[in-house]
């Protein structure tokens, strides 16, 4: 859940550092909404634990002022001309970010957010490889790690960085909302088919990536918001294979009554 | 120099919530034995092995593991949870969940071996679990689900083991498991302590006793310990105006050691 | 600015929008209160999220922007997401966090391929549609402040008939399920009312922040009161302020958004509450461990004044003090200060001495003390040495009360485990 928050609170990092730069694919963009990822957590956590507010409560009073934060500063300082407006806050720009490509010496080298994209994808896949038991132990058993004397605060800040690295790389293209429904939609999806992480992982992606093509080529057939559409499909699969798993177990129940005693 | 005690306690006090749940606990603890620390719901015996174990900040006092800091010993404890302190929902295996067993602080980024693959497979046998290896965890019973902490505790392959109510919610067979793995730890020179709720129970087995309820009552070898009195003391309640102090302390705010005091 | 605050009370259409605003703010109040009871404000986010693709479907329905369509398809999917969270939870292994993030992003996204279908119509209306997203209170017409307060007035009503049931399932489900409460239902009205609240406040909150007109009074109220009903008053007076405060601050600049405005002020208001809130705000807080602070020093420098006059010397130097009681001088110095002030010492020259007050609150502090070690070697079990920490600080915190029940439970005892007298 505070994943889900900094996905919104990362915002007025992101415009402040828009406002200095104003580009997306600058390093203070990353830098900007790393500090206001760390800041949402530490916010949250002063309020929760220091000033006893319930945590549900801290946690939803911290990500909407933040993102009310960032959504003010864009009505105030950005005009109708820049490129970051409050819809593309919501719904990203997707369709317009593919025609920046990168020419060369003649010679197309991609698009401009594939080539930014790129590198962080690596570094992402990198760490979640080599880090990949430090992660599996601060999810699965938080007490457990401490007890063992790893540093869990080091790995939470580590965790928490990748999820406002994503946010920011995914805001420009699906926008600060709907990137909670692409962190969120194609994990739980493969969490309710498989029983291991690794494959978790593996099922995950593969769940994405589909998700994000048919989102796509639907959206351009029917000429719809394209981060929307992705989103949908996300949702659409997961009720199928919710609703899939349900019948099959009914289905098994009613052929095998025994099997209820198992 | 062997040293002489596993665990040292030494003038320990504990607050959650800021209230006082245990008042300078002092005590020392034998090798090679079962130790059970017993005491009625909320005498405050998890919280002291969490405080022993370093994962919570205390109040006053100190714990030592073999005369040493906690963070020099690391390797020589195992340290077993509640069943209730993880979702068992994980996407893990039985076999995953007992490889973190090896995981250790500062390799978290080096690959297992196959020493450790070994040593899990080893611990997983000793708990009789290998023909659900590669179960999802949460498709085990209650007792089957402890076993598999067990294991994970074994593949550590430590010296002092810390569990915390292993007992609770587990079935027969399981029960018999355990207590024949600990008195084959025992054999093996391990230290074994077990936090357990109530003495009706499994209480035969254990060679030495800690008394606790928020106070340390008593402590010694369990024939030593389990007097009439004593057990009184223990179950008997709480003692009336020592719940009015913590009360006290927690709507003041009260410091529950002044600045500047040390213990000697 | 003067004129500026007065156009909002004197135009016609700036009261209207004030007071659209200030309804909603203060339902949401009291509304809010409930769901921050049930620790379930993270589910109004979810609906707030999910009442987009209602309004939508509203607008396709009805082809214009009717106030009462929209807020019918609103409730419609509001209340949808709300079961489908309840669903998920109670039939998959999913936790109720990870439900509410992927039903309400899902919703939500619905909504927007919605929106961006409508946008490609020819219909004039659907401009206004936009503003739903960060919530546009200048958007306000008349009928929809009348369905406001019509759907307002409800609200408070079912409120006020259902108070007992409602608090009970608050406070205690248990106890309401086992005195014949049926809990579902009071549960599946009080999320009919947040759901309803969330389809009136989206048009001045937008559907991105709405949450926060649930979750911020009701937070901040709590730290104000202790009772139920004072929440409910307090809360709903900080949404009713921070409406109308937000909406005013919006018109700095043409075209803004009012959402984010109102959300800001209301982080002030909970920023002002969580400081300066008696007993549980920070200042409190700070000011509660200074006063303990400056009585532990204080008593201790009486009890060392007392444990001086054991050894029959009345006249201490600061300097003989300090041999005997290790202490910051400046600490000294200020609470030797304030007790000369307060009556308990006197000063000649270099010497200090206790007055006759003074002598009399040393030997209570000692009292305390030497009881409660007599106390922990009696009751608890503890050894000689090991009682004077817990006793150091105990002596601080003993009232007279529970001085009496010590002196009652230990025989008015004369002497303390290390042979030393308990003054009387």
């Amino acid at each position: 859940m505070v994943g889900d928050a900094i996905s919104h609170s990362v915002l007025p990092g992101i415009v402040i550092a828009y406002l200095f730069s104003s580009q997306f694919d600058s390093i203070f963009i990353m830098i900007g909404a790393g500090i206001f990822g760390v800041f949402t957590t530490v916010i949250i956590d002063f309020f929760h634990k220091k000033l006893k507010l319930q945590e549900d409560a801290s946690i939803g009073i911290t990500f909407t002022w933040l993102f009310a934060v960032g959504v003010i500063l864009i009505a105030l300082f950005t005009g109708s001309a820049t490129d970051l407006d409050q819809e593309c806050v919501l719904f990203g720009e997707l369709g317009t970010s593919f025609l920046d490509k990168i020419i060369i010496g003649g010679r197309l080298y991609g698009t401009r957010s594939m080539l930014m994209i790129l590198p962080v994808f690596l570094v992402i896949v990198l760490f979640v490889f080599s880090g990949f038991k430090g992660l599996q132990l601060l999810a699965f058993h938080e007490e457990y790690a401490l007890s063992k004397g790893i540093n869990t605060r080091i790995w939470q800040l580590g965790f928490m960085s990748l999820v406002s690295i994503t946010t920011v790389m995914s805001f420009e293209s699906v926008g600060a909302i709907l990137v909670v429904g692409l962190l969120v939609l194609p994990p739980a999806t493969a969490y309710l088919l498989v029983g291991k992480l690794t494959k978790m992982l593996w099922f995950s992606c593969v769940i994405a990536t589909f998700d994000c093509l048919l989102g796509y080529l639907f959206s351009i057939y029917f000429d719809v918001s394209v981060s929307s559409m992705i989103i949908v499909f996300a949702g659409i699969i997961f009720v199928l294979v919710f609703l899939g798993l349900k019948a099959q177990k009914k289905w098994k129940n009613n052929f095998s009554e025994q099997s209820v005693f198992e | 120099m062997k040293p002489k005690h596993s665990i040292e306690v030494h003038n320990l006090s504990v607050a959650y919530n800021r209230i006082p749940v245990l008042w300078d606990i002092d005590f020392e603890l034998p090798q090679g034995q079962i130790i059970g620390i017993v005491g009625p719901n909320g005498s405050g015996k998890s919280t002291l092995l969490k405080a022993i174990m370093g994962l919570i900040p205390l109040s006053s006092g100190f714990a030592k593991i073999y005369d040493k800091e906690l963070n020099n010993v690391r390797d020589k404890i195992a340290y077993v949870p509640q069943r209730e302190s993880v979702d068992w929902n994980f996407p893990a295996t039985v076999e995953d969940v007992v490889r973190m067993g090896r995981y250790k602080k500062g390799k978290l980024f080096s690959r297992l071996s196959g020493i450790d693959k070994q040593l899990a497979d080893e611990a997983i046998e000793k708990v009789r679990l290998t023909p659900y290896k590669d179960r999802q965890i949460s498709q085990l019973s209650g007792g089957q689900q402890q076993r598999v902490f067990l294991a994970r505790a074994l593949a550590q392959g430590a010296d002092l083991y810390i569990m915390d109510e292993p007992f609770v919610g587990v079935d027969v067979a399981t029960e018999k498991t355990i207590l024949d793995l600990l008195i084959t730890m025992k054999n093996e020179g391990k230290t074994v302590v077990i936090v357990h709720h109530d003495l009706q129970t499994v209480s035969d087995s254990f060679d030495y006793i800690v008394l606790l309820n928020t106070r340390l009552i008593a402590h010694g070898p369990t024939r030593e310990v389990l007097t009439e009195e004593n057990l009184q003391a223990t179950y008997g309640g709480q003692l009336n105006l020592l719940v009015k102090m913590q009360h006290l302390i927690k709507n003041t705010d009260f410091p529950i050691r002044e600045k500047g005091f040390e213990d000697k | 600015m003067m004129d500026q605050l007065t156009y909002f009370f004197t135009d016609p259409i700036a009261r209207k929008v004030i007071l659209g605003v200030s309804i909603i703010g203060a339902v949401s109040g009291v509304v809010g209160t409930f769901s921050f009871l049930r620790k379930k404000t993270l589910i109004a986010d979810a609906v707030s999220h999910s009442v987009f693709p209602g309004i939508c479907l509203g607008f396709l329905f009805a082809g214009t922007k009717d106030p009462v369509t929209l807020m019918v398809g609103a409730i419609f999917t509001g209340w949808f997401s709300v079961w489908s969270i309840d669903y998920i939870v109670r039939t998959s292994k999913l936790s109720e966090d990870t439900a509410i993030a992927l039903v309400s992003t899902f919703f939500f996204a619905i909504g927007s391929v919605l929106l961006s279908i409508i946008s490609k119509s020819q219909n004039s209306e659907q401009t206004g549609l936009k503003s739903f997203l960060f919530g546009k209170a200048a958007t306000l017409s008349t009928t929809d402040v009348q369905v406001f307060f019509v759907v307002s007035v409800l609200i408070v009503a079912i409120v006020i008939l259902f108070f007992k049931p409602i608090q009970l399932v608050c406070f205690n489900a248990d106890f309401a399920d086992s005195i014949g409460i049926k809990i579902n239902r009071i549960e599946f009205l009080l999320s009919v009312l947040t759901v309803t609240t969330i389809a009136i406040g989206i048009q001045a909150l937008g559907v991105v922040l709405m949450s926060a007109l649930l979750i911020a009074p009701a937070a901040s109220a709590r730290y104000w009161t202790n009772k139920l009903v004072g929440m409910l008053v307090i809360s709903a007076l900080f949404g009713f302020l921070s409406g109308i405060i937000g909406v005013i601050f919006s018109t700095v600049k043409d075209d803004m958004p009012t959402g984010p405005w109102i959300v800001f002020v209301l982080f002030l208001f909970t920023m002002i509450t969580l400081l300066f809130a008696p007993k549980k705000g920070w200042f409190s807080l700070q000011r509660q461990s200074k006063k303990n602070n400056r009585k532990i020093e204080q008593e201790n420098i009486l009890k060392t004044f007392y444990q001086f006059s054991e050894e029959g010397f009345e006249r201490i130097t600061v300097g003989r003090f300090l041999e005997k009681r290790r202490m910051d001088s400046h600490v000294l110095e200020r609470n030797m200060n304030r007790m000369i002030h307060q009556g308990c010492l006197k000063r000649q020259d270099q010497n200090y001495e206790l007055t006759e007050k003074g002598k009399g609150e040393a030997a209570r502090i000692v009292r305390s003390h030497r009881l409660w070690e007599l106390y922990l070697t009696k009751r608890m079990n503890f050894k000689e040495d090991h009682i004077h920490g817990t006793a150091e600080t105990i002596e601080h915190l003993i009232t007279p009360e529970i001085e009496k029940e010590l002196l009652k439970e230990l025989n008015f005892p004369v002497s303390d485990p290390h042979n030393k007298d308990i003054p009387y």
